[in-house]
């Protein structure tokens, strides 16, 4: 370990320097030219650069002053304060870790397929709105809550949130984020899955490449195991290759014998995830889902990267509006309700995402070396997703509108032919001919692309154009398609096997209150029984998804959507409330003002969805007009049979229950907040915090991605003072650049 | 960009790698474990990785939407 007697914190110099001030002046522009294109444009087309040009312009302004104003002034971190992780090591969990190393471990868990699958179906109200609410939800809500959520739990050793909310709130709003936590990880579950069905019904060459992800999976996992332990990186060169060669050989399949094995019906996919999802979480991690980590994680990352480089390469015009008729009269095929609050609803990840509170309260805070460090690992972290988030817009929008629609209405409105297709997306008001639609399917080499719903067919087919606009050309449109097919699916998977872990504990925890041989984790009866009932509980939606006539994305997603954003209150509930305990009352609207947000969006979401009188938008009055020509024996449009009636009928009961038992929830948890704010405003003193002692911290390390000027000289100093220039604590190097003896050693 | 700059890059990159594989973290630990026990015999790296990896087997992560 270093030794560093005193710290002081880093003193920001050169505030006036000219120099900073053009700059910061320049990127100001450049964010502000590009929202003044976006958002004048109209009838002329746009190109997508003007829509990174406006986030990255944002992120920058709002990273650099916003987000450093939150850290110093609300948070108040203080690098001369031990983290947990430097004051608990125990080389498991508390671990001082790099930040630009922890970044990347805390990216890869807060991103998936969210921020890809929300904006796509958002697009369906233009590419404003979507964008508007990526980028300013991300820098005033989403980034906020991420990095507050970080810094408190990094104060209380790492405390999850729940344990926070237990803590801070009381136990009421304690078994009320529980509640949350666990429902919005059952629909999350059901909903991602459903996206992989509708990315792989009835495509073999889709169904061949993710299946083959399991055998590579476990050859990888056997190998790191028994064959070269710990060796990872030469494990996932070994994986990636195979699994590119897995998707050239779906190609194979596909145009073979073996084709028709591997053309699924929706219905036995579901059969098929359920059981991988339950043999996935009872295994042993090694065997399965730690290889898999490893190559969703890696191909994440790169693809990613590669549309980023590759939209700006092919500069692609967008051909959507920027906004669409289906903003103000909320008759959208893909999901009903107008633009307030839906838009805000379907795009969670990306902008707001209350899932990302739990990551932000789980690994990472038991990892950080600096308190200021919170800045680039929570909020910098979020703003990259955001990121992606808008590239997905920009890959939805870039479709002509026409095939956008064929692809994305439910079923039931398309009906099953390119010709139902084209006439449905005619009376929607936009045109594509059968033809085009079977071009475009056989230009990807999938038999059809009618109803294609789920968001992952869509961006699938956009990114396979701008891959294929530098890379390799038509010819490879199939192979890019079938690779964003792939890259989707797998990192849902992933997300399945583990969520569906974390659920398990969850359950085996809470009934081990009650029944103390159920909390033993290795306890088999009780680990499968767990298992099977958290698989079936999503099990159950997947299946009602699939098989509801009037589309399951359209019904499920703002359900999804909903119950992250039910999480996000809760998170950003216990935010404020730790504000105002730490006597910040004058800073509390830093997470206060989302808050409110957050709420009303939600609740009028939640309100809508419970009582509208409009039966495509009110979940009981669907009930009630479905259920009513049920009586008289009538089959109403898109269902086909009695069965499919009755169908309707019981989904509308269950989501609609639902959509009530969320917004009850966030009603209890704020309800029981405001008492405790009363309490604490009402006494003028303050209270006791449940922070983990002060210690003096004995790392040097920096605080963003590259090291300032203030910092290098600390270093050197420290550096001179122990004989070792260039080596942190742990033998981390200190500098951007990794030192001989530290990186050096085997 | 000289030469000694994409020297540098690239040994900052696979120094990065490693890291966040996880896969130097047995070096880690045995220097830890040199450092404060010099005595004590140091695991072999398949004991150490399989003993890590078991462990996440009762610690559920968290993957995000």
């Amino acid at each position: 370990m270093t030794t560093a007697p005193t710290t002081t914190p880093v003193e920001p110099r050169g505030r006036r320097d000219p120099r900073t001030i053009a700059i910061w002046t320049a990127v100001a522009l450049v964010g502000a030219i590009a929202w003044a294109v976006l958002a004048l444009s109209r009838g002329e087309n746009v190109n997508a650069v003007w829509l990174i040009a406006a986030a990255l312009g944002s992120y920058a302004i709002a990273y650099r002053f916003y987000a450093r104003w939150i850290a110093r002034r609300v948070l108040g971190v203080d690098d001369r304060r031990a983290t947990p992780a430097e004051r608990l090591n125990n080389d498991i969990d508390y671990q001082p870790t790099d930040r630009r190393v922890l970044f990347g471990h805390h990216f890869a868990a807060i991103a998936g397929a969210g921020p890809l699958v929300g904006p796509v179906l958002a697009a369906q109200m233009g590419y404003l709105p979507g964008t508007i609410w990526i980028i300013a939800g991300v820098i005033f809500a989403g980034a906020v809550q991420d990095m507050v959520t970080l810094f408190f739990s990094m104060r209380r050793d790492g405390k999850s949130l729940g344990q926070m909310a237990r803590e801070e709130i009381g136990p009421i709003g304690g078994v009320a984020a529980l509640v949350a936590v666990f429902s919005i990880m059952i629909i999350l579950l059901a909903v991602l899955a459903l996206v992989v069905v509708g990315a792989l019904a009835r495509s073999p060459w889709g169904t061949f490449s993710i299946a083959m992800t399991i055998p590579i999976a476990f050859l990888m996992g056997f190998y790191l195991r028994v064959i070269r332990p710990g060796r990872v990186l030469e494990t996932t060169v070994i994986g990636v290759t195979l699994l590119l060669l897995a998707i050239v050989a779906g190609g194979w399949v596909d145009g073979s014998s073996w084709a028709e094995a591997f053309t699924l019906s929706p219905k036995t996919l579901v059969i098929c995830l359920m059981i991988y999802g339950f043999f996935a979480s009872v295994l042993p991690v090694w065997m399965l889902l730690a290889p898999r980590d490893y190559l969703s994680t890696f191909m994440k990352i790169g693809t990613i990267g590669l549309l980023a480089v590759g939209i700006l390469i092919t500069a692609p015009v967008l051909q959507n509006e920027a906004v669409t008729k289906f903003a103000g009269s909320g008759a959208g095929p893909v999901f009903a309700g107008s633009l307030f609050p839906f838009v805000f609803i379907t795009i969670a990840c990306g902008a707001l995402s209350g899932f990302h509170s739990l990551i932000a309260s789980g690994t990472t805070p038991k990892m950080i070396q600096k308190e200021s460090q919170v800045r680039f690992i929570g909020y910098g972290a979020m703003l990259m997703e955001s990121f992606v988030a808008v590239m997905a817009m920009a890959a939805a929008s870039i479709l002509d509108p026409g095939l956008y629609y064929a692809m994305n209405a439910p079923a039931g409105v398309l009906g099953a032919t390119a010709q139902s297709a084209a006439e449905a997306v005619t009376n929607l008001g936009f045109t594509i001919t059968p033809d085009a639609l079977e071009v475009a399917a056989a230009s990807v080499e999938e038999s059809t692309l009618v109803a294609r719903t789920g968001g992952a067919p869509t961006l699938a087919v956009g990114m396979s154009e701008i891959f294929s606009g530098f890379l390799g050309g038509a010819s490879l449109k199939a192979f890019w398609y079938h690779f964003a097919i792939m890259f989707e699916a797998l990192f849902i998977l992933t997300t399945v096997d583990a969520g569906t872990r974390v659920g398990r504990f969850m359950l085996q925890d809470t009934i081990g209150n009650v029944w103390k041989p159920m909390r033993n984790v290795s306890w088999r009866p009780g680990v499968w029984a767990a298992s099977a009932v958290v698989v079936g509980a999503w099990g159950y939606f997947l299946w009602t998804g699939v098989t509801n006539p009037l589309g399951g994305i359209n019904q499920l997603f703002p359900l999804f959507g909903i119950a992250n954003q039910l999480l996000a209150a809760v998170a950003l509930t216990v935010c404020t409330t730790l504000l105002i305990k730490a006597g910040k009352v004058r800073y509390a609207w830093v997470t206060g003002v989302p808050l409110a947000w957050d709420a009303v969006v939600t609740l009028t979401a939640s309100w809508q969805k419970v009582f509208s009188g409009d039966p495509k938008l009110g979940f009981f009055s669907q009930r009630e007009r479905y259920a009513n020509a049920l009586d008289e024996g009538q089959v109403l449009a898109p269902a086909k049979s009695l069965d499919d009636m009755q169908a309707v009928v019981t989904n509308s009961t269950v989501d609609g229950i639902l959509a009530g038992f969320f917004a009850i929830l966030i009603v209890i948890v704020i309800a029981d907040a405001i008492r405790v704010w009363y309490r604490v405003l009402a006494a003028r003193r303050p209270v006791e915090l449940h922070e983990a002692p002060y210690e003096e911290s004995r790392i040097v390390a920096g605080s963003g991605l590259l090291p300032t000027a203030e910092e290098r000289e600390q270093r050197q100093l420290v550096g001179a003072g122990v004989g070792r220039p260039g080596v942190g604590g742990d033998g981390m190097p200190v500098d951007d650049v990794p030192d001989d003896d530290a990186a050096g050693r085997r | 960009m000289t030469g000694g700059e994409l020297r540098r890059g690239v040994r900052w990159l696979g120094w990065y790698l490693r890291e966040v594989s996880g896969e130097s973290a047995y070096d880690r630990y045995v220097a830890h474990a040199r450092a404060e026990h010099p005595d004590a015999p140091v695991p072999s790296r398949r004991e150490f990785e399989r003993g890590r990896m078991d462990e996440r087997d009762s610690r559920p992560e968290s993957r995000c939407c």
